[in-house]
């Protein structure tokens, strides 16, 4: 049988061998002392529980063995042979190996008690206890307590989340401007136009201090400038971006513009640009790589079964990104004719809030502004952007050493990890590429 | 339906249950023949004799463990700590004893038993007979823990915690024994683990035990006469078990917390009520929970250094006031 | 009836007075509880040594007549109240041993499920109601259990066995004037082995005996016995009981006897005098017993007979203990209150 290092206290974990009171070979009696051994507590005679043959010592005087480590290995009498070597056995720390870890946030939601009509407010709603529950934690977060020089309430973060109030819309009425519950009750039904904001504002006394008077004219910040702040600010907080770079050899695509082009269906038909081409080739990869054309909803991801596209539009103050739908079934005319309407109506102030949402990702091209390669934000709850640079024509190594100009095209990806990991983003634009340098877009 | 002190409340809970039920019985210093060192039991031993209402020596160990083991066999006994704050020389009861018996035995010894201990400031007793200590035992799992504010809740939380299959520590408040309040006739047996909202608001909510609890609702009545702030009182009465769905479901509903304890700062029941509900209910607080204690010093004597650090009916409404108002 | 008792002496002279005859079937009964103890805690320190008992444990190696003499002079009803030191006394009243080993082992088999460990072995069907760990506490719980038999008037006494550090803490006054004043019956039996943890109690106390020493300021009798023979404890404690049965109040009785092992596992006891513990192994109750069966006339057959049968049923338990599974997670949660469960909250 085995005989093991003994725990020689409640918080000891390893013993030195002292001395060996016997040699391999020796004969044993039950209750005879074996071996001594020390630990920074104390030191003690360790006896045999068993009659038998001393046939192994695996830990030498002045070596140290973990409690359970098999010290020595007794023959017993009558017993056929020695027992096998036996791993020795772990001790668990104290307090240790029993689970008590927190759990995972409570999945049961408490949407149902969120959804009762806001004037109201919901009153608390009792759960079942859970073991490693004695108290909930919220299902979700509801934004940031300070956004620029604003201080929210949690209540109103939750309140402004529920009733779709933007904060950036609203004046805050507690302590030092904070925004607190009563604020965002009596912005509801005034929906989300952007309006002007006269917030005091420390923050902004703070920074035109620090420049000379007379050297700036001061802008105010409309809701549209605000709205941007606030939710890019938020992307770049919440969202783990990361970022994957590629150059794409546009000859062919080039070409299969070029020919559209010069077969207009009728002359009055506005000609395909660029772009129009890549949210088409966009669109048809994101569908050949499902599992990226998904968004990140908390407890859930939701993994879209068509490909809609946003796309990034200067207009006066700012940008916005309306989404061209299905982008993946429609011909590049109807989305060259999507993203012709947008721009119109974006100039006009005229997109309405449905046309700003859905979708998994976004293009955002500055390649007209010849920027040859960046990287875009995430528009939330967006889980990709693609960064479309200029087409130039780059020489390039040839396969046989020499040197030849290829038309190129850098694109960056900005992928927010919870959804898109390095090879699934890898993956989607090994399957742009694809598409791009073999076009067959109908 | 009569008028009651908080003292006769507590002999009539008493004698209610001594009544209805022999195993009850009762030990403690000077609480027989003398009738108790507050007059809270005075009459008992007449009416249910020398074997069921027993004087003790001044050995609260022996009165706590003597509990217990009756309390373990078959009885269920009342055992009176004269001085909550006496809870310290005899605290091993509370802390290792009943606390844990049944859990440690995988449910083979219980201990129906009920301390009864007089807590709390506002007798000019000094540092070492003045405090509030309910959270010396809140912390400890397998004990419950009771503090009534007035006396129709002393005599059906009393005869709750006598009936109660788990050890109960039951705090009655020194300053609270003279005054007086309706007390219906009859049998009365409230129910442990249940909060009572005293007075309804909705712009916040204040959180008391015992002596703070009429200090609160004069706080909150001249909040609202002085201010136009209408508060929610509540009175917490059981803190172990802890009426979370009272109390959350208020804060749902105003959106900012404040509690009055008298204890010292530090470690008081109102800080568990606030982390749980910063952790719960965070997305509810529309402002900082407030504490408002005794600060972290011991009592003094002197009427008017007590007087000052006790939370009074000024201090709650000006804090109360300043938060909503800032 | 007092005894002399040094440090130095490890035999003291038995004090067996004239008392209760003490017949054969007794007497059998009293050998097999001290082999069972004996055995078991020899085998409770192998499982220890095996890393199969986890935590701590103290034993009661060679000090298996206090609680052989005492459970042999109680009745079924009588109360036990134990100490951390608790194995012996809750063996002795016959809690299966499998139940107490797998509890040591931290069993699903074991008598508490492994909810409370070695120091805190509690058998209510047996009387056994509970090993306490904090020295002192039991002594009022074990006046409070007296109290409710002298309340009810249920015939019952209660038996609290303490060690000889107990004697300076202040439950033990506490309790035993609170005994005395309320007249409970209720049987004190200190196990003096000594020492305390690891210092001698001599050295520490200001009287002589530790416990027989206080008897007369609580109005009692100063009894001292030679805690090594099991039928001079048998006869002591007999007597005590049928005063406490008849109503004649609370005993105080002060057991000599020896601890073989350490105060607990990780104590290798070095600070004993050489030859100390060889001279009180002379004085061994298992043997003591033994020889004296054998001079009354018992077959050493019949002895032999006990032995092989307490040493087979250990076997057959260790086996069922190493073979029962640990407990289930759910007792995390279950009787912190009465309800069964844990909730502090709604």
């Amino acid at each position: 049988m085995d005989v093991l290092m003994p725990q020689l206290g409640e918080t000891v974990d390893e013993g030195k061998v002292l001395i060996w009171y016997k040699k391999v070979g020796d004969k044993v009696e039950p209750g005879e002392n074996l071996f001594e051994i020390e630990t920074e507590k104390v030191s003690m005679e360790v006896p045999s529980t068993v009659g038998g043959v001393l046939t192994e010592i695996r830990v030498d005087v002045d070596e140290t063995a973990p409690v359970g480590a098999v010290v020595a290995v007794i023959a017993e009498e009558g017993a056929e042979t020695a027992t096998a070597p036996s791993a020795p056995q772990p001790v668990a720390a104290p307090g240790a190996g029993v689970g008590l870890k927190p759990d995972p946030q409570d999945a049961v939601g408490r949407a149902s008690a969120r959804q009762q009509p806001p004037v109201a407010p919901p009153t608390y709603v009792a759960r079942k206890l859970e073991p490693f529950k004695e108290v909930f934690t919220p299902e979700r977060n509801y934004g940031p307590a300070h956004v620029g020089d604003v201080q929210t309430t949690p209540y109103a973060r939750r309140l402004a989340s529920e009733l779709g109030v933007n904060l950036s819309t609203v004046r805050g009425s507690g302590p030092d401007g904070r925004i607190v519950g009563k604020d965002i009750e009596a912005q509801r039904g005034k929906g989300t136009q952007p309006q002007a904001t006269t917030r005091s504002s420390s923050g902004l006394e703070q920074i035109k201090a620090l420049y000379e008077p007379g050297t700036y004219e001061e802008q105010p910040v409309d809701g549209m400038r605000r709205a941007i702040a606030r939710r890019l600010t938020e992307s770049k907080q919440t969202i783990p971006h990361f970022y994957l770079t590629i150059d794409l050899d546009v000859d062919a695509l080039m070409a299969a513009r070029e020919q559209r082009n010069s077969a207009l269906p009728s002359p009055t038909t506005p000609k395909l640009s660029v772009n129009d081409m890549i949210i088409k080739a966009w669109a048809m990869a994101l569908r050949a790589v499902p599992r990226a054309n998904a968004v990140w909803a908390e407890d859930s991801i939701l993994q879209l079964n068509r490909a809609d596209i946003g796309v990034a539009i200067a207009v006066d103050g700012g940008l916005v990104t309306p989404v061209v739908r299905a982008a993946d079934t429609k011909s590049v005319w109807d989305i060259s004719r999507d993203v012709k309407d947008f721009a119109a109506r974006a100039r006009g102030k005229k997109l309405k809030a449905a046309d700003l949402q859905g979708g998994a990702s976004a293009i955002s091209n500055l390649g007209m502004f010849g920027v040859r390669e960046f990287s875009a934000i995430i528009n939330p709850p967006q889980s990709t952007v693609l960064a479309v640079g200029a087409v130039q024509r780059r020489p390039i190594e040839k396969a046989d050493g020499g040197v030849r100009f290829a038309t190129l095209m850098t694109v960056t990806l900005s992928c927010d990890h919870r959804v898109v990991d390095g090879a699934l983003g890898a993956e989607l634009l090994a399957a742009l590429r694809d598409i791009v340098q073999q076009p067959r877009l109908p | 339906m009569a008028e009651l002190t908080y003292r006769d409340a507590v002999a009539r809970g008493i004698a209610q249950e001594m009544s209805r039920d022999p195993d009850v019985v009762f030990l403690g210093e000077d609480v027989a023949k003398p009738g108790g060192a507050f007059k809270a039991s005075v009459g008992l031993l007449e009416q249910f004799g020398p074997l069921r209402v027993r004087d003790t020596p001044i050995s609260e160990q022996a009165i706590l463990g003597a509990a217990m083991g009756a309390a373990m066999t078959g009885l269920k006994p009342i055992a009176e700590i004269m001085f909550s704050d006496f809870l310290a020389v005899c605290f091993d009861y509370f802390a290792n004893e009943f606390s844990k018996s049944r859990y440690m035995t995988n449910g083979q010894v219980k201990c129906p038993l009920v301390v009864r201990t007089g807590n709390g400031a506002g007798s000019r007793f000094g540092a070492q007979h003045s405090q509030s200590v309910e959270n010396w035992v809140m912390m400890i799992p397998g004990l419950k823990v009771v503090a009534p504010s007035s006396p129709a809740d002393v005599v059906g939380l009393l005869a709750a915690a006598i009936r109660d299959p788990d050890p109960v520590v039951f705090f009655e408040h020194k300053s609270l024994y003279p005054t007086k309040g309706e007390v219906p006739d009859g049998e009365i047996v409230d129910k442990l683990g249940t909060a009572k909202i005293l007075r309804p608001g909705k712009d916040a909510t204040i959180l008391a035990l015992a002596y703070m609890v009429p200090r609160a609702v004069a706080a909150a009545d001249k909040l609202k006469q002085e201010h136009g702030i209408d508060c929610e009182v509540i009175d917490v009465r059981s803190l172990v078990p802890l009426d979370t769905q009272t109390i959350l479901g208020s804060l749902s509903r105003t959106h900012r917390m404040f509690t009055v304890e008298e204890n010292p700062r530090l470690c008081g029941w109102g800080a568990e009520l606030v982390s749980i509900a910063a952790e719960e209910l965070f997305y509810d607080l529309d402002g900082p929970p407030i504490r408002i204690t005794t600060p972290h010093i011991p009592l003094p004597s002197a009427a008017n250094l007590e007087d000052q650090v006790l939370p009074t009916v000024d201090r709650i409404v000006a804090t109360v006031h300043r938060s909503l108002n800032s | 009836m007092a005894v002399q008792h040094s440090r130095s002496d490890a035999s003291p002279a038995a004090s067996v007075t004239a008392g209760e005859k003490i017949d054969s079937q007794l007497a059998l009964r009293i050998y097999r509880l001290l082999v069972e103890i004996r055995e078991a805690e020899q085998r409770a320190y192998d499982l220890f040594l095996q890393n199969l008992v986890k935590g701590t444990s103290h034993l009661s190696l060679g000090q298996e007549a206090v609680a052989a003499g005492c459970a042999a002079a109680m009745r079924p009803g009588d109360l036990s109240f134990c100490t951390y030191r608790g194995h012996a006394h809750t063996l002795a009243r016959g809690v299966p041993v499998e139940k107490v080993l797998g509890e040591l082992m931290g069993r699903d088999n074991g008598l508490m499920r492994g909810k409370g460990g070695s120091m805190h072995l509690t058998s209510v069907e047996h009387g056994v109601m509970g090993s306490y760990a904090i020295i002192g506490a039991h002594l009022p719980i074990a006046c409070g259990a007296a109290w409710r038999a002298q309340y009810k008037g249920q015939g019952d006494v209660t038996a609290c066995f303490f060690g000889d550090g107990t004697t300076n803490i202040g439950a033990f006054h506490e309790a035993l004037n609170f005994a005395a004043v309320w007249k409970l019956p209720v049987v004190f039996v200190c196990e003096n082995n000594l020492y305390m943890e690891y210092t001698p109690i001599a050295d520490m106390t200001a009287v002589k005996d530790p416990a027989a020493g206080r008897a007369s300021a609580y109005g009692l009798e100063s009894i001292i016995v030679d805690g090594q023979d099991a039928d001079a404890v048998y006869r002591a404690a007999k007597k005590a009981f049928d005063k406490a049965r008849a109503g004649g109040g609370p005993s105080l009785i002060e057991c000599l006897t020896y601890r073989y092992s350490g105060h607990s596992r990780a104590d290798p006891a070095k600070y004993r005098p050489e030859g100390e513990l060889e001279r009180w192994k002379q004085r061994d109750p298992v043997k003591i017993y033994r020889v004296r069966l054998l001079d009354s006339g018992v077959a050493e057959s019949v002895i032999a007979q006990i032995e092989a049968d307490v040493k087979q049923k250990l076997d057959k338990a260790t086996e069922a203990c190493k073979a029962a599974g640990p407990p289930s997670d759910e007792l995390i949660w279950t009787d912190v209150y009465a309800d069964g469960g844990w909730a502090w909250r709604n």
